[in-house]
């Protein structure tokens, strides 16, 4: 019997809603998707397709305008939705723990770093001043900062980017949390510092036999450390499954876009293949298949109804009218 | 009963809304209560029933009509000297109304071509009207008013200027920002390139598109000026008497008041009271309605 | 650290430079200051007098290096109404200036700044609300309407408080009351928008992402960030504070330099104006600098600055 995944999220659905509820937002789209424990997750998509908005909902750390407003989010085999506020708090930064895009914004320049990476463990794990201090030094040794003893006394704006960037990381690998959301963790730093955090992550990830989740727009990536792409457009799942197979052989017109739009040397191309258009409005989403604007195979069926999430192989599914096995003549209702 | 509760919230969303505590609201009673000032300081002759500066001395401290010992003859009482407090507080609205408008017009177009110039032109000019300008803040408005006034003495004309001369630097930093940030913009570099004299650009391209802070500004600086001009009348070093200036009958009003004749403080701070607060409901309006970015101000 | 604190006072020391050139030049503004140097009631051979004693038959930076030198000798005039040196007067009426400004200042921020947290942590609720109008009415009643209100009805009508004079408590409620209200509204205006800037910062989402309870993301992440701005401001308002309080002492009699300000002016006694005036402005010069001071103490980002 194969073990329960660690997160499935079942139909959920985000919206955010304005100030006198005339403007519905639907930021996450009835999402269904799941993760074993220790294995990575890319989450890719445009800005605006719902990628962090999906993070922070699993979070449930979403800003009062927005609201949960269908599906369930398991966790460990329990609903997070059903959990209440002193109980979500305990499981963040301690079971699921998140690094978001911006390193230098995330850290207080008010306090030093050893205070920063020691505050979850003193929360969580009621640790005293004195062990909290050499737990810090601890982590930070763990994400391969030099000089951690002289560091940990340190401000933020002493730090370099990459440097800074690894501190988050200390953070949140520091109560040993199972999963690991990084929203965008490498889009602010050097080239060549990248490389080096991804393979920190990696690292970590097996130290702590953590899951991840990776949200990013850059494919490579996914390429290089996810095990699955879930892709996301204007709030909806397209197309979720192994890596593998669907860098091999994309379903969605969406994903065959994005992979085709990746320049590679030699490969005889003059202009480099954009995806016509814009990314939808979110308050006023086409009918239909959000995608179907800018689809190079639409058909009609594409505009007037949105298509069902299809299952084409075990954990791996689709969303999109070509991928729907035309019905059985008998039974065309 | 769920209905009623609702229709009840409802109204009341919609005067708070027209109060304008919301922000999103028409101002509706400030620009009333504005209109109602500039009425009365433009109409001042028709509307008052007595002559504001001549009292008849028999008639002192008589209380608003409505308590016992007024008269209609005085509506609203009358002062030390028997005079109508109704109809100085009307001849006052346009001492305030006058004096408020004009010092913030004179303090705008000081500050907002100074800010243009400082900003647009940068270099030494930018540094030296900056320098200025930071020594000028050193100096508290009212201090500085004060001053002036006591240097040259008091009358109309001189309070306008020296409240002028107090404001400019709170124009001059704002714009300057706003021009600075212009500068960047493409059409503004466009005709830069294209060859354009400076004071053409500065004229056609950054006045009108600081208007609307100045704008804002000005909104704003109405009520600070109508207080520090009430402030000067209180010291005595604003518009000279027997002119009813409210700042002024609130000076006298103290005599009064230690012997309960309460409707010589109340009523002239009232006044004074509606109109910055009108002022300043009007200018948080037109700041988010205009540039939402000028949330800095 | 050493730089910041340098350049604050280079340009401390020009403001001060300027600001004497500025009150220099504007008693000459009219021309001839002879009038307002002299005691009302002067003879005309009196005039000739002054005008040889302060030489404004000579060039006009001559005149300026003679203000300067007396300046910084701290001969800044003598009253005619009290024939004692301004300075000595000066001098002797600030303290209790500074006793009425710091306990108007104290009331200032006791409301302020927690109503202006609560407006924020609460925003757009009915406490946010009550917080906009509150800020409304504080700036737009002058503090000296406000003490003569507060004397109506506690003094006349309710017989509770003194109505003029200092020295004991009760006499400091009302106008520290009157000249605090103002600045409480300032205060709170500011304390909660600077809060919700640090509410919707970064490093406060990845508290809450830590798990943090909120009463901790609040208390320490965000409200000691959010300080900073309002503390500044209230460094310099201590200053300003000081400065209208002209009016507020007027009213009350309160026996500070704002009221000295104003018996320089009821007596046409210009040398304790041009004196009063002079000391003030190098106040706000010097505060300000003192403010920025501190500020490179509690900020790590300057303290440690090279």
């Amino acid at each position: 019997m194969t073990a329960p995944p660690l997160l499935e999220l079942r139909n959920l659905s985000t919206h955010y809603v304005s100030a006198r509820g005339t403007r519905v937002v639907r930021a996450v789209d009835e999402v269904s998707l799941s993760l074993e424990a220790g294995s990575t997750l890319g989450i890719v998509g445009e800005s605006g397709s719902g990628k962090s908005t999906l993070a922070l909902t699993i979070l449930r750390l979403l800003p009062p305008a927005a609201r949960i407003t269908s599906g369930e989010i398991l966790f460990e085999g329990e609903d997070l939705r059903t959990k209440s506020d002193v109980e979500m708090r305990r499981i963040r930064g301690q079971r699921i723990a998140m690094i978001l895009q911006d390193p230098m914004a995330s850290l207080n320049p008010l306090f030093t770093i050893g205070d920063q990476v020691a505050e979850p463990v003193r929360v969580h794990e009621g640790v005293g001043r004195r062990g909290a201090w050499s737990r810090a030094t601890d982590l930070l040794k763990a994400v391969r900062i030099s000089a951690p003893e002289s560091r940990v006394r340190e401000y933020p704006h002493q730090m370099s980017g990459g440097m800074r960037q690894r501190i988050v990381g200390a953070i949140a690998i520091s109560c040993s949390p199972r999963l690991l959301i990084a929203d965008e963790p490498t889009t602010s730093l050097d080239l060549t510092i990248q490389a080096q955090y991804l393979n920190l992550l990696r690292d970590l990830q097996r130290q702590y036999e953590l899951a991840l989740i990776f949200i990013t727009h850059n494919l490579g990536i996914v390429a290089k450390m996810c095990d699955q792409v879930a892709v996301m457009y204007a709030g909806r799942l397209v197309e979720w499954g192994p890596v593998t197979r669907i860098f091999d052989a994309p379903a969605h017109p969406y994903t065959q876009a994005l992979l085709g739009s990746i320049p590679r040397m030699g490969d005889g191309r003059e202009r480099l293949t954009a995806i016509e258009g814009q990314p939808p409005d979110l308050a006023a989403p086409p009918p239909g298949c959000a995608f179907h604007p800018r689809c190079p195979q639409v058909m009609d069926q594409c505009r007037e109804q949105a298509p069902p999430e299809t299952v084409l192989a075990p954990r791996h599914t689709t969303r999109c009218w070509l991928s729907v096995p035309a019905p059985e003549p008998a039974t065309v209702r | 009963m769920n209905g009623s509760r609702s229709a009840a919230l409802t109204v009341a969303w919609r005067v708070a809304s027209f109060a304008s505590f919301r922000t999103e609201g028409f101002p509706l009673i400030p620009m009333a209560i504005l209109g109602v000032l500039i009425f009365a300081a433009v109409f001042a002759n028709v509307l008052a029933p007595h002559d504001p500066e001549v009292g008849s001395l028999g008639e002192r401290f008589r209380p608003p009509a409505w308590q016992q010992g007024g008269s209609e003859k005085f509506l609203l009482g009358s002062d030390h000297l028997g005079r109508d407090v109704l109809s100085r507080l009307i001849f006052g609205a346009r001492i305030s109304i006058v004096v408020g408008f004009t010092a913030v017009v004179v303090a705008g177009l000081l500050g907002t071509g100074l800010g243009i110039l400082s900003g647009f032109l940068g270099g030494w000019v930018d540094q030296v009207i900056m320098r200025v300008t930071d020594a000028w803040l050193a100096l508290p408005a009212l201090t500085f008013a004060i001053f002036l006034a006591a240097v040259v003495g008091p009358s109309a004309m001189n309070i306008v200027i020296i409240l002028g001369l107090a404001y400019w630097t709170r124009y001059a930093r704002v714009i300057r920002g706003e021009v600075l940030s212009l500068k960047e913009r493409d059409y503004v570099r466009l005709a830069i390139v294209a060859g354009c004299s400076k004071r053409t650009i500065m004229k056609r391209h950054i006045l009108p598109n600081v208007l609307n802070s100045a704008i804002v500004l000005g909104t704003l600086m109405l009520g600070v000026v109508v207080v520090t001009e009430a402030a000067l009348s209180f010291l005595g070093l604003g518009v000279p008497p027997p002119q009813p200036a409210w700042g002024l009958m609130l000076a006298d009003g103290k005599k009064g008041m230690m012997a309960g004749y309460w409707w010589l403080t109340v009523l002239p701070g009232c006044c004074i009271m509606f109109m910055v607060l009108s002022a300043n409901l009007l200018g948080d309006w037109l700041r988010v309605k205009l540039d939402p970015q000028l949330r800095q101000l | 650290m050493k730089r910041y604190i340098v350049k604050r006072v280079g340009f401390a020391a020009i403001s001060l430079v300027l600001l004497s050139v500025t009150i220099f030049l504007l008693v000459r503004l009219t021309g001839d200051p002879t009038v307002l140097l002299v005691e009302p009631g002067a003879s005309q051979a009196d005039l000739e007098a002054v005008r040889k004693q302060f030489g404004l038959d000579r060039p006009l930076w001559v005149q300026y290096g003679h203000f300067v030198s007396s300046l910084v000798r701290g001969d800044l005039g003598h009253s005619f109404y009290y024939r004692t040196p301004v300075l000595e007067l000066y001098l002797s009426r600030l303290p209790s200036s500074l006793l009425l400004a710091s306990a108007a200042m104290a009331f200032s921020l006791l409301i302020g700044i927690p109503t202006g947290i609560i407006a924020a942590v609460r925003v757009n609720q009915w406490w946010d609300s009550a917080g906009k109008v509150f800020a409304l009415l504080g700036l737009s009643l002058p503090s000296f309407w406000v003490g003569l209100l507060l004397i109506l009805f506690f003094s006349v009508y309710l017989g509770w408080l003194p109505s003029s004079g200092s020295g004991t408590a009760a006499h400091l409620l009302m106008p520290a009351f009157a000249l605090g209200w103002y600045f409480a509204a300032a205060h709170m205006r500011l304390t909660r928008s600077s809060m919700l800037d640090v509410l919707g910062s970064e490093y406060v989402k990845l508290a809450r992402l830590k798990g943090l309870p909120e009463a901790l993301v609040i208390g320490k992440h965000a409200f000691k960030n959010a300080l900073i701005p309002v503390l500044t401001l209230a460094g310099i308002n201590l200053v300003i504070m000081v400065n209208v309080a002209v009016v507020v002492e007027t009213v009350f009699a309160w026996p500070g330099i704002g009221r000295l300000l104003y018996e320089g002016i009821a007596f046409r006694d210009f040398p304790i104006v041009q004196a009063t005036v002079i000391l003030n402005g190098a106040m706000v010069v010097i505060v300000s600098l003192l403010v920025d001071i501190l500020y490179a103490v509690i900020d790590p980002r300057i303290r440690l600055a090279r």
